[in-house]
């Protein structure tokens, strides 16, 4: 197999890497998605969508490592990429005109990614975790969310963070399809808007959850 | 269209060698809005010599636009801010009277600064020896209609041959990759039958050659388009990364 | 004293070349290793020659003062490649190409040599063809072709407008091949400046590393110079900037003789100079001419703006003076035509430029259609001078654009200094007193793909390979020279710029041996050029230091050895009592102007021998025509 890590660690390699896992993600989130708009069912329909998955956990658990390994290969080659890229280019022009030559989301990649990955670390050590391990045996989920979006200062956390997802994902999107060579005059352009269709998508609905919440809590006052 | 000379105030990197370290040089001058941006350093360079002063060194050679020799980076821009032109072609009516231009070499790691503009672009025939080419000796080729190629084809694989190899797709990419010259090499004899029989082991080493060059990986930035003097499309990236994930697959010693 | 032996073989002019490559001598395989051959120069001819060496098993340096094989001026050929396929069967032949060359050449080049270009065009095709090279197609997938430059057939072979791009990047991935292969070692920003003779042959040069300012010597048995054309002794040409005559000038001043070099051609459709600060001219195509009209105001002096100069002030020089031919004159008379025109201070604001108007064209056909046409040649103009010609006339001047002069050859290609063969432009070989369009690439190629790889195995024959000894004294003192010319050039530290002189030359030369020519013209510029070149070793300014990156030292031994050669393109100029081709004697000409050939005293090729600056002595080697009636041409 000394050929296959080897193809994986070329340039193009890396890239395929990028859009394989990238894409990946991208079908995680739209479950990811779906799932979390179940929280607008209210209370009961929420809680039993997450109990039920209590059924089921052993394969949530082998579907959760199988995404952890993406993300891994995901955020460790887009690193490694920033900085060879980084390595290959140290010295900047006087006066910069990449705006004039390519968008701000192509030229933003890594440091929106950064920016998910920082939001990603802090999601899941307090999410994930009350949610698989300090429910103390009860499913009241829906709670969970509720005091965690009541506070202003994480809602505002989460909606930036799902706006600078949503940057990522429109460059993101279409660029999966380049890396596989899926260029053409007719659908790229097609490809280009479906990627900043779901990028809105995401954005929005994501989004929308904290600042439901956050609104809920407001009134409930 | 006006004859009356403009005024401009140029910051131009100087740098004596590859060690030493670089820094802009200021010149006010004037000049004819016919001349092109490499006439008025010719005209600079001539008063500078008559001073006794070491003229700019900058190169150039067919001044049409094809040679791929000259290549500055006019304003940030690689060859200038006008669409489908190099540096050569890129002359002083498209300025203001009392603008102010920064002239600097492409810069990118594998291309060394030897001399104020400068640059070492010798990698990019580096990976053209790993193989842009097709193998056949001299006199062994059959008949030129022996084989018919559709007139899209040709014209397919004349777009992409019409690379100058001027790296400015480097010089523009925030990764300094040369993946655009690389792609058109391959694109070219991809399309055509005389690139078939080693179109596999092609990409392959051509890409190889790329990543021990110094050049970064591509991250379809697609600045490298809208800088390229010959508009090579990135769409012949997208058919080299297509090729080598056929070759990975296909050839049975890679 | 030097010989000239043309050593055209034997036999049938269609036979010529097979024989003879059945007689040659063969090397043997074992030995090719061993063989080290020079080439210098990796335009289309020396790429190709250094690419074919190479696969024949030689061992070739391939040496270039660009910073890459594939920058050489044959990169910016334009139109396309003749060769005799006849593929539009509209009646080409291989015989019928070797006629209208020679014909073309105004029956001042060698049948024979001609002839095996013929031969060879057609292998050409298939070489490049096989080599990836995108030529341009019909729908069938078959090869399209176009007539160019006057031809009756069409045989012209092409890549949009960048025809010999494709070509010398196919050359290119053949030496790069090689050079993967290890067989070819190239050595790029490297600037050869002597040859060295080892007991009256070829072994070797002495190069300048352009990046260290370092001399070196390489050794071989064999050298072959490819290093182009000299048009850039007028300053301004339609070729490379770096363009030069020097590896061929060094040569001759070794003792190669230098042939015909009156022969250059002006190219009569170039965008005109916009000012002193202009660096090169660039070429419009000629098809141009199909389309526009070319006039100039009736009065002298008048200025004003085309569109207010009435149809009856105008003065459509070629449609009144070649009724039959218009326009499209032959690109001598057009470009003189428009010389005599701004000499009468009829150009266009009073300068060298004359009118090429379309608007008949747009009325006619429709802006469209003219767009159809010209398209991309139109925008070309509009980026250069800032002028729409959609809406105002095009402005043209002739440019010099090619030199069928150059070192004198044996059928063989190798100069009279045994080991030292000259392929492409830097010969004198095929295209006698005027070059056909389209046939300048062909001949680059046939030399290095066809010709050159032989004939060197020839040379060699059955000997076995001594090796060169770099360190010979030969060498050594070949880097003296090279060295002290250097020092030289440092220390006059004078007023003038290098550009100054040579702009100075450029402007003699355009004025008294360009599109027309005088004895008292001619023999008033050789003086000029004398002194000019007196000014130039005491008055020149080099900025900078030997051992290193230095631009201007360069350019100043390249105007150095072009001030000598400026001198001999007059002295054969004023030899050459005969209207021919491109070299035309204002004494010799036909109450309408037209060239007025001598065949009785001038079918000769005239080659000089240097003796000392300013010093030549002329060789002759006759021609004959035994298969090409000599005729005379008639464009009226
Ligand atoms: C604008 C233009 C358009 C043209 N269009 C056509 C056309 O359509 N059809 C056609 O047939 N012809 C055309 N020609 C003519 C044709 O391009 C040239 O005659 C031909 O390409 C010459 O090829 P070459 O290999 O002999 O020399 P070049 O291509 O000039 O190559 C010379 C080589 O020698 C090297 N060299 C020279 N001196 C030295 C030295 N001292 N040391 C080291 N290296 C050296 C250079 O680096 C270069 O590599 C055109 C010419 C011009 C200017
Ligand atoms: C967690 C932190 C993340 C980091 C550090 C990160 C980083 C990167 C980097 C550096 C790139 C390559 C940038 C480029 O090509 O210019 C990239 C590409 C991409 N990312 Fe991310 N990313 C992250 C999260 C995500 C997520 C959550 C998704 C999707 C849901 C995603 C989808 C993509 C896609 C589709 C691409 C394009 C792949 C390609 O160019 O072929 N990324 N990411
Ligand atoms: C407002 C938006 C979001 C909400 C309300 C939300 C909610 C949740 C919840 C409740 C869980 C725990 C689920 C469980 O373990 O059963 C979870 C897990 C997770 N979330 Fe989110 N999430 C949001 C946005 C995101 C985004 C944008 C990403 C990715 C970039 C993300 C990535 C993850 C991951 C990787 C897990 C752990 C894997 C899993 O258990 O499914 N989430 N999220
Ligand atoms: S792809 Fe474009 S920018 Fe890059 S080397 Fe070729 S011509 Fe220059
Ligand atoms: S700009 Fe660079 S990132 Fe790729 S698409 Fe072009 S090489
Ligand atoms: S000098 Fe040749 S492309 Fe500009």
């Amino acid at each position: 197999m000394g050929w296959l890590s080897k193809s994986l660690s070329s340039s193009i390699g890396k890239k395929f890497i990028m859009a394989v896992t990238g894409l990946s993600l991208i079908l995680f989130l739209t479950v990811h998605l779906i799932n979390n708009l179940f929280l607008y069912a209210g209370k009961d329909g929420f809680n039993t969508l997450v109990g039920s998955l209590d059924a089921v956990k052993p394969l949530v658990r082998v579907a959760e490592v199988i995404l952890l390994l993406f993300f891994l290969f995901h955020i460790y080659n887009g690193i490694k990429l920033w900085w060879e890229n980084k390595k290959a280019n140290p010295e900047k022009y006087a006066i910069n005109a990449s705006k004039e030559n390519s968008t701000f989301y192509s030229r933003t990649m890594p440091y929106t990614g950064a920016i998910v990955l920082v939001f990603l670390v802090t999601h899941l050590s307090t999410l994930w975790v009350q949610f698989n391990f300090e429910m103390g045996g009860t499913h009241e989920y829906y709670d969970v969310i509720e005091t965690l979006f009541s506070d202003i200062s994480l809602v505002v956390i989460y909606v930036v963070t799902m706006l600078v997802l949503g940057f990522h994902l429109n460059h993101g999107f279409q660029s999966a399809f380049q890396t596989f060579g899926w260029h053409h005059k007719k659908y790229t352009p097609l490809v280009e808007k479906i990627g900043t269709l779901i990028s809105l998508i995401y954005a929005v609905g994501f989004s929308s959850i904290p600042i439901y919440f956050y609104i809920q809590a407001m009134g409930g006052n | 269209m006006s004859d009356q000379n403009i005024n401009l105030n140029l910051n131009i990197w100087r740098q004596e060698s590859s060690e030493a370290k670089g820094k802009f040089e200021v010149f006010n001058v004037s000049v004819s809005p016919h001349a092109s941006i490499l006439e008025l350093l010719d005209e600079l360079n001539n008063n500078l010599e008559k001073e006794g002063k070491t003229p700019i060194a900058f190169e150039s050679d067919c001044r049409e636009g094809i040679c791929g020799t000259c290549g500055l980076v006019v304003n940030g821009h690689p060859h200038g801010n006008i669409k489908h032109t190099a540096t050569c072609q890129l002359h002083m009516r498209n300025f203001k009277d009392g603008e102010t231009i920064y002239i600097e070499p492409f810069k990118a790691k594998a291309f060394p600064v030897i001399m104020d503009l400068i640059v070492d672009r010798s990698g990019l025939d580096t990976i053209q020896q790993a193989g842009g080419y097709a193998s056949f000796n001299t006199g062994s080729a059959p008949d030129a209609n022996a084989i018919p190629i559709s007139k899209d084809t040709a014209s397919l694989a004349l777009d992409a041959a019409e690379c100058i190899g001027c790296g400015a797709c480097v010089a523009a990419c925030k990764n300094s990759s040369a993946m655009l010259f690389v792609s058109a090499k391959v694109s070219q004899f991809a399309l055509l039958p005389q690139g078939q029989p080693e179109r596999y082991e092609r990409v392959q080493n051509m890409v190889i050659a790329h990543d021990e060059s110094g050049f970064g990986s591509c991250t379809n930035t697609y600045a490298c388009e809208a800088e390229c003097p010959k508009g090579i499309s990135i769409s012949n990236i997208a058919r080299m990364n297509r090729d080598y994930f056929v070759s990975n697959m296909k050839l049975q010693d890679v | 004293m030097i010989r000239l032996d043309s050593k055209v073989p034997e036999g049938h002019i269609s036979e010529k070349w097979t024989n003879h490559r059945f007689n040659m001598k063969l090397v043997n395989p074992a030995n090719k290793r061993k063989f080290d051959v020079i080439v210098i120069g990796t335009g289309l001819a020396g790429a190709g020659a250094a690419a074919t060496l190479g696969e024949l098993g030689y061992n070739v340096k391939a040496f270039t003062y660009n910073d890459s094989p594939r920058r050489a001026h044959s990169i910016a050929a334009q139109g396309g490649i003749n060769a005799a396929k006849n593929y539009q069967n509209d009646g080409d032949s291989v015989y019928r190409l070797f006629y209208d060359t020679v014909k073309g050449g105004d029956f001042r080049s060698r049948e024979a040599n001609v002839h095996r270009l013929a031969e060879v065009s057609n292998n050409i095709i298939d070489q490049c063809v096989a080599q990836g090279v995108p030529f341009a197609r019909e729908y069938g997938g078959t090869l399209a072709n176009r007539s160019f430059g006057g031809a009756q057939v069409s045989r012209t072979f092409y890549a949009r407008g960048e025809t010999g791009q494709q070509l010398l990047l196919g050359a290119y991935s053949s030496l790069n091949r090689q050079i993967k292969l290890g067989t070819v070692k190239t050595y790029n920003r490297h600037e050869m400046l002597d040859v060295v003779l080892v007991d009256g042959k070829a072994k070797g040069v002495v190069v300048r590393n352009l990046l260290t300012g370092e001399i070196e010597s390489h050794a071989a048995q064999a050298v072959v110079l490819a290093t182009g054309g000299y048009s850039n002794v007028f300053f301004l040409s339609t070729s490379a900037m770096l363009c030069n005559a020097t590896a061929a000038w060094r040569a001759h001043k070794r003792g190669a003789a230098f042939a015909n070099p009156c022969y250059t051609q002006i190219h009569p459709t170039a965008i005109p100079q916009h000012g002193e600060g202009q660096s090169k001219l660039v070429l419009m195509s000629e098809s141009l001419r199909n389309d526009g009209r070319i006039w100039v105001p009736d009065a002298p002096g008048d200025h004003r703006a085309p569109s207010d100069i009435q149809e009856s002030e105008r003065d459509y020089y070629l449609e009144r003076r070649y009724p039959s031919f218009g326009n499209l004159a032959p690109r001598d008379i057009s470009s003189r035509s428009a010389k005599y025109a701004c000499d009468d201070n009829k150009g266009i604001g009073g300068g060298r430029a004359v009118y090429l108007d379309f608007a008949d064209a747009i009325s006619r056909i429709g802006e469209d259609a003219v767009r159809e046409k010209y398209g991309n040649l139109f925008e070309m103009y509009e980026n250069i001078t800032g002028e729409n010609p959609y809406n105002v006339p095009m402005r043209i001047y002739p440019a010099p654009h090619y030199t069928m002069g150059g070192l004198w050859v044996d059928y063989n290609l190798m100069s009279n200094i045994p080991g030292l063969f000259v392929a492409g432009e830097a010969n004198f070989s095929d295209h006698g007193a005027n070059r056909l369009g389209a046939s300048a690439l062909m001949q680059g190629l046939a030399d290095g793909y066809f010709v050159i790889p032989y004939t060197v195995g020839n040379y060699f024959g059955g000997d076995k390979p001594e090796k060169v000894d770099v360190n010979g004294s030969e060498f050594k003192e070949a880097e003296k020279k090279v060295k002290d010319n250097t020092d030289k050039l440092l220390s006059i530290n004078g007023k003038q710029t290098v550009d100054d002189i040579h702009k100075k030359l450029g402007n003699m030369l355009i004025d008294k041996v360009g599109m027309s020519r005088d004895e008292a013209g001619l023999k008033q510029v050789i003086q000029d050029i004398k002194d000019l070149r007196e000014e130039f070793w005491s008055d020149v300014k080099v900025v900078g230091k030997g051992d290193e990156l230095n631009l201007t030292l360069e350019r100043a031994g390249r105007v150095a050895d072009f001030l000598e050669l400026g001198e001999l393109m007059a002295v054969d100029s004023l030899d050459r009592d005969e209207s021919c081709g491109a070299h035309f004697r204002e004494e010799h000409q036909t109450e309408d102007g037209e060239a007025v050939r001598n065949d009785e005293d001038y079918a000769y090729v005239a080659a000089w021998e240097y003796e000392e600056a300013g010093k030549w002595n002329l060789h002759k080697e006759d021609l004959k025509f035994e298969y090409v009636e000599l005729a005379t041409r008639s464009y009226k």
